[in-house]
């Protein structure tokens, strides 16, 4: 064999990294609270979750290969990651069959109308569920079937705002472990942050989104309990940060690399915005929960933001 | 550790191939092809033809403005061609083609192996030796040093800098010189001081390279060379890049273009210049040779080699041994080398390394969507934005790739190695930047007929 040489522009090496292993990083560090959930909640959890998954697959699949008639990216695991951020902003007892439409919408809807893979505007998962909750409210809303105690119906965010438990009756420690209503995937509070910090070695993430939205809503909580006259200081933060779909949506939908900003400075405005609409929904809003509607919100600015927060170029003072 | 302040990347530095292997003189060649554009600037004239008979360090091209320098012939013999012939990217450049009797030097070149410390010239003469001489940067740059020496009116150095980072993966000819070369460096450093006017200059070294960072302070504090300091820099690609090693050493960011580094009071040269500069100054001799890193994973052996400038490529691979298949040959290293497809092109003043890359190290991967993951933009040095840079020149958008200031990037290739979705970033970046640079020249020159 004789040798020839081959040519391309600089540089000739690549550090290796692929969007695959982005994508099965995330997939990951979902794992814990996957766990978590199934050990709570029962085998319905992995069962919906592999519903909505397959779902997703096969949409982005006979999109992009019937309609599109393109090449199809099902193997870059964007679309699992999208089917199990969708199943884990889902109650536990919901029919399957509406999983399966929620996938339709996040994947055809949230993500393929707008060009696929990084072209989407909304994060698609939140698309999908968003879209479930106003179609079929009833079976979003029920979490009967979540656990045996005596506060199966609603969630700790909705007792708390009822006005129906106080907070000095909430045990911090089971919300940590798992012990609370909601979601299948935002449960575990420990086991999200323990995913998070995998995503952050990884250098999947950076802190400033989580932080940002986290940071701001324990101040607002802080402040909410300061005009309440100093009752629960340390608990009324630490309860909207644990409860409801808040570690889940800071750590794992509010950084969505497409849908949000690109610079750190703009990903600080982002999860301040995404924290502090999250808090005037919970305490003045209709809903209980507003992770859902905040980071949608701020999806839509991420474009503005980008616009306005251009990284620091070099050789100047800005 | 000192190091830039924004991006960057850390690729596996790969010297540990070439780096022990000590710098053995080059076989001189039968021939030598010279190019009269080695430099950025103006090409040289040719100022022999077809016949004569020339010696070595010979005048042959003269240099044809302030921003342009001379070649020399790099050995003795006859002139057999004075003709276009392809370079290694394949352009058809004018060449004198020497072919070689004997190793005869032009008289006034000393030839001895004694050290020469001692410089007692005035900056303008040290200046006009080194423009005699046709020194180019020679860590790839090739920018005509007397023009880097020659400090511009109202402005004033405060410091040399002198680089011997070698950030570029697998090339070790930089390191190769402050291990067996330190003498010569430092005395080039002392020279670049008096040519500029000041008492302070620091050596920058990635700590990569602990036992040349040991070497060369040994040295200075073994021949007394005050005012010179080595300074250990972290491992961090560019380190190397002019404006980043300048905020690496001084904490002082250059202002982008036109602002040059003289305006933070800097003057910046490679090691491997210093020498030139050394032997320029002090030996009388032009830059007719450099020290050449042969190297590569598949290579049978690889090697540090001092050679003369218009070898032929081929001739490095006579020992080293070209792998079969399909493979890469880069003019510098895997970074910002430029592949080489003629393998009969002749070795030039830029170049530092010959790395040969297998098929499947520089394969390039399957080009996928981007996710904006602003990984490119957290490892642009330069601060600007790849992903959007390279989506306006796609899309031919020249005027808002200019605003968003495409002429600043250094293509070093940050954004590309980091692509998670394999984009080729670099390349539209570089189609933007060049077609951005002749709109602001053609507009330039448009104001000035007016």
């Amino acid at each position: 064999m004789q040798t020839r040489l081959f040519a391309a522009p600089s540089p000739h090496i690549h550090g290796g990294e692929r969007t695959r292993q982005i994508m099965g990083d995330v997939v990951l560090a979902l794992v814990p609270a996957l766990l978590v959930s199934t050990y709570v909640l029962g085998w319905r959890v992995l069962m919906l979750t592999a519903v909505s998954v397959v779902s997703c697959l096969v949409f982005e699949y006979l999109i992009q290969r019937f309609l599109l008639k393109g090449r199809t990216t099902i193997g870059d695991l964007s679309a699992v990651v999208t089917g199990v951020l969708l199943a884990f902003n889902l109650p536990v007892g919901i029919p399957w069959w509406i999983v399966v439409i929620g996938a339709l919408v996040a994947i055809g809807i949230g993500k393929m109308t707008f060009g696929g893979l990084g072209c989407n505007p909304f994060n698609p998962a939140l698309t999908g569920r968003i879209f479930l909750l106003i179609a079929y409210p009833v079976q979003m809303t029920d979490w009967t079937t979540n656990t045996p105690d005596a506060l199966s119906g609603s969630t700790l965010l909705a007792n708390v705002k009822a006005g129906a438990m106080p907070l000095s009756d909430i045990d911090f420690m089971s919300m940590f472990g798992g012990h609370m209503n909601g979601s299948m995937g935002e449960i575990g509070a420990l086991a999200l942050i323990l995913g998070g910090l995998y995503l952050l070695w990884r250098k999947v993430i950076t802190w400033h989104i989580p932080v940002a939205v986290l940071g701001t809503m324990a101040l607002f909580g802080l402040c909410v309990a300061i005009s309440d006259g100093g009752a629960a200081m340390w608990q009324t933060p630490l309860f909207h940060i644990l409860a409801g779909g808040a570690l889940l949506g800071a750590i794992f939908m509010a950084t969505d690399y497409s849908t949000s900003p690109m610079t750190h400075k703009g990903m600080l405005i982002y999860g301040v915005g995404i924290g502090a609409i999250t808090m005037i929904i919970r305490l003045w809003g209709a809903y209980p929960e507003g992770m859902s509607f905040a980071i949608f919100i701020m999806n839509a600015a991420t474009p503005l933001i980008n616009k306005y927060c251009r990284p620091k170029r070099f050789g100047t003072k800005r | 550790m000192r190091t830039f302040p924004i991006g960057g990347i850390h690729p596996h530095d790969n010297k540990e191939w070439s780096k022990d292997k000590e710098i053995e003189i080059l076989e001189l060649p039968d021939e030598a092809k010279i190019p009269m554009i080695q430099h950025i600037g103006a090409p040289s004239n040719p100022v022999v033809k077809k016949g004569d008979k020339v010696l070595a360090g010979q005048l042959i091209g003269q240099s044809t403005g302030f921003v342009s320098a001379n070649i020399h012939a790099s050995i003795s013999g006859t002139v057999t061609a004075v003709d276009a012939y392809p370079n290694g990217q394949g352009q058809r450049r004018l060449m004198v083609v020497i072919k070689r009797e004997g190793d005869e030097w032009m008289p006034e070149i000393d030839r001895t192996p004694d050290h020469k410390r001692e410089c007692t010239l005035a900056p303008q003469e040290i200046i006009a030796k080194v423009r005699e001489a046709g020194i180019v940067g020679l860590g790839g740059a090739q920018f005509p040093t007397h023009v880097k020496l020659s400090v511009p009116d109202g402005q004033k150095a405060e410091v040399v800098i002198i680089n011997g980072v070698e950030c570029e993966p697998y090339l070790t000819s930089d390191y190769r010189n402050m291990i067996e070369r330190a003498e010569m460096i430092l005395t080039g450093t002392e020279i670049v001081m008096r040519a500029v006017g000041v008492s302070r200059a620091v050596i920058g070294v990635e700590n990569n390279k602990p036992d040349a960072i040991a070497h060369l302070r040994e040295i200075i504090a073994r021949d007394g060379y005050s005012g010179i300091e080595v300074m250990p820099l972290k491992m961090r690609y560019p380190q190397g890049g002019e404006k980043q090693l300048i905020a690496a050493v001084t904490g002082r960011q250059v202002p982008p273009p036109p602002a040059l580094p003289i305006s933070v009071g800097a003057v910046v040269c490679n090691v491997s210049t210093a020498i030139a500069i050394y032997e320029a100054v002090q030996k009388n001799k032009p830059l007719i040779e450099r020290v050449v890193t042969v190297t590569g994973k598949e290579l049978k052996s690889t090697h540090n080699y001092l050679a003369r400038f218009g070898t032929s490529a081929s001739r490095f691979f006579e020992l080293a041994g070209l792998p079969e298949g399909d493979v890469k040959l880069l003019n510098g290293g895997p970074m910002m080398g430029r592949a080489v497809v003629d393998i009969t092109a002749p070795l030039i003043k830029g170049c530092s390394g010959l790395t040969v890359l297998s098929g499947k190290e520089a394969a390039r991967g399957e080009e996928l969507s981007c996710i904006k993951c602003a990984k490119c933009v957290s490892a642009c040095p330069m601060g600007l934005e790849p992903y959007l840079l390279s989506k306006l020149a796609k899309l031919q958008k020249w005027d808002m790739a200019e605003e968003h200031n495409v002429v600043e990037c250094i293509e070093c290739g940050c954004c590309s190695y980091t692509c998670p979705s394999y984009l080729p970033l670099l390349d539209y970046i570089r189609i933007g930047k060049q077609t951005v640079m002749s709109n602001i020249r053609a507009r330039a020159a448009a104001s000035n007929k007016k």
